[in-house]
């Protein structure tokens, strides 16, 4: 009986206490940097695409929703396309963890509703966006030991200069 | 009974109707105070609209009557809910002048006797559906309500004692000094228990209990004829809460604010303890309603009514 009581009394109090619903359209909820929504495509800090098709975001999408085909151009690599198909997409996150070059990015935005389903089929230009994304100084081929124009063998970071084998000669 | 204006007769069932309607939104906005949510609060203003959007649905749905049920019964049960309900409403004196029967001499007893016949909507709504589940909640509904009838009419034996009187116009008089909650604190227990029997609201919603019989007697029920029920419990409510009101709460009587306005405050409280218990409680089993029905209430009632007998024959005698 005074059980019954008190838990209508407490009930009463919850008249006080702040409400746990998120007013969506009007109100957003926090969502942190590394939330798991809308996929991109980031540039290094050059300005340059930093996706060199390597194609193990599409090995590891676990729902085979990341197409792409591999072209080149002055020895860099680059996806002729790259096409994401939101509508099979679970947001999982395994490409962005499989890319070895940062270039597939989850960002938090969730708002991307389309009436017709082939309109949630993202090309490479609605992907790519002009910025670094979560890792602003990191550039690959600037790491990488691969020839490009503008930066020689040897010249990457952290890389020392080939060594000429014939100086090795007795 | 000429003297009854025409007007009152038109206007108390649409108005008792409206207010239903707009409990329906009240109680979800108020349940959703109590649960740290907001409720319906998109249609209009503060989700105001919500019950007309709805109203709207309701009507514009399909008008079922499955196959294998009693098609005549089933048409007539929900009619019965509505009906006894919105004539209950007659006998009660909303303020000293308006009502449009408040000074019937056996008002208590016509509303009793319009409960008494509520339960038949319950039942036969369990007995036409012809469906294991309907019927299972008829049964609960006629055992439930009829042995809460019992402790009703006992629990508000105290009060007639006290006025000397069936009519209610008479007993909100008698309250003129003080209000019958005082003298009669466990009548009021055992009546506004038997109420939410009564009206089989949660936590005593047995006859319902949506999560064992789906939604028990109305569960074959569909468009408007569901929506009757619905209806005519709120108006259930707001009937139980009205005589609350009238019975203990000393129903229009009070100081510096006009008698309509009194007697709708008073109502409004006992509305909002309604939806407050439907927030807090849990369903008890059946054997436990059943039990605290016959083992607890019934001797209360008894109790009250010896006590309130014994002082009234002292206070005669002394």
């Amino acid at each position: 009986m005074l059980n019954t009581v008190r838990t209508l009394f407490l009930t009463f109090l919850h008249a006080f206490q702040r409400r746990a619903t998120v007013q969506y359209p009007e109100e957003h909820p926090y969502l942190p940097p590394r939330y798991r929504g809308r996929i991109i495509l980031s540039r290094d800090p050059d300005g340059m695409e930093r996706c060199v098709a390597c194609n193990l975001c599409a090995v590891a999408c676990p729902v085979d929703c990341i197409s792409l085909q591999k072209t080149e151009e002055n020895g860099r690599w680059y996806p002729e396309f790259f096409r994401i198909n939101f509508s099979r997409c679970i947001f999982c996150g395994f490409c962005e963890e499989a890319c070895p070059t940062y270039a597939i990015q989850l960002t938090p935005d969730f708002e991307m509703s389309e009436y017709a389903r082939p309109n949630l089929v993202y090309e490479k230009e609605d992907l790519l966006i002009s910025g670094t994304g979560k890792y602003p100084d990191y550039s690959f081929y600037h790491v990488a030991g691969v020839t490009i124009p503008g930066k020689d063998r040897g010249e990457a970071k952290r890389e020392r200069p080939p060594v000429d084998l014939h100086t090795l000669l007795p | 009974m000429s003297q009854i204006p025409f007007l009152a007769i038109v206007l108390t069932p649409l108005v008792i109707l409206a207010l239903a309607t707009l409990l329906t939104w009240v109680e979800r906005r108020l349940l959703g105070l109590w649960q740290d949510r907001h409720g319906p609060n998109r249609v209009g203003p503060g989700g105001l609209f919500q019950a007309v959007a709805d109203g709207i649905k309701i009507l514009f749905k399909q008008d079922w009557i499955p196959p294998f049920a009693d098609k005549a019964i089933f048409v007539l049960a929900p009619t019965i809910g509505m009906m006894t309900v919105l004539l209950s409403f007659g006998a009660i004196p909303f303020t000293a002048w308006s009502g449009i029967v408040g000074t019937l001499n056996v008002g208590l007893l016509f509303i009793l006797g319009m409960m008494g016949l509520g339960v038949y909507a319950v039942v036969l709504a369990g007995w036409a559906s012809n469906s294991k589940y309907a019927l299972l909640g008829g049964m609960r509904a006629a055992a439930q309500m009829i042995s809460y009838e019992v402790f009703m009419g006992l629990s508000l034996l105290g009060v007639v004692m006290i006025a000397g009187s069936f009519n209610l116009h008479d007993i909100v008089m008698a309250q003129t000094h003080c209000w019958f909650i005082l003298p009669q604190c466990l009548g009021f227990l055992v009546f506004l228990l038997a109420g939410i029997a009564e009206t089989h609201r949660l936590p005593f919603d047995l006859p319902e209990g949506e999560n064992e019989l789906g939604a028990g007697f109305h569960t074959e029920y569909s468009g408007m004829k569901f929506g009757m029920f619905f209806i005519a419990e709120y108006a259930g409510i707001i009937l139980i809460s009205s005589l609350v009101t009238t019975l203990y709460l000393g129903g229009w009587q009070g100081p510096l604010l006009p008698a309509a306005l009194w007697f709708l405050l008073k109502t409004t409280s006992v509305v909002i303890f309604f939806i407050l218990l439907r927030a807090a409680l849990p369903r008890p089993r059946y054997d436990q309603l059943m039990a605290l029905g016959w083992k607890i209430l019934l001797p209360l009632s008894l109790l009250n009514v010896t006590a309130t007998g014994t002082v009234l024959m002292l206070r005669a005698a002394g």
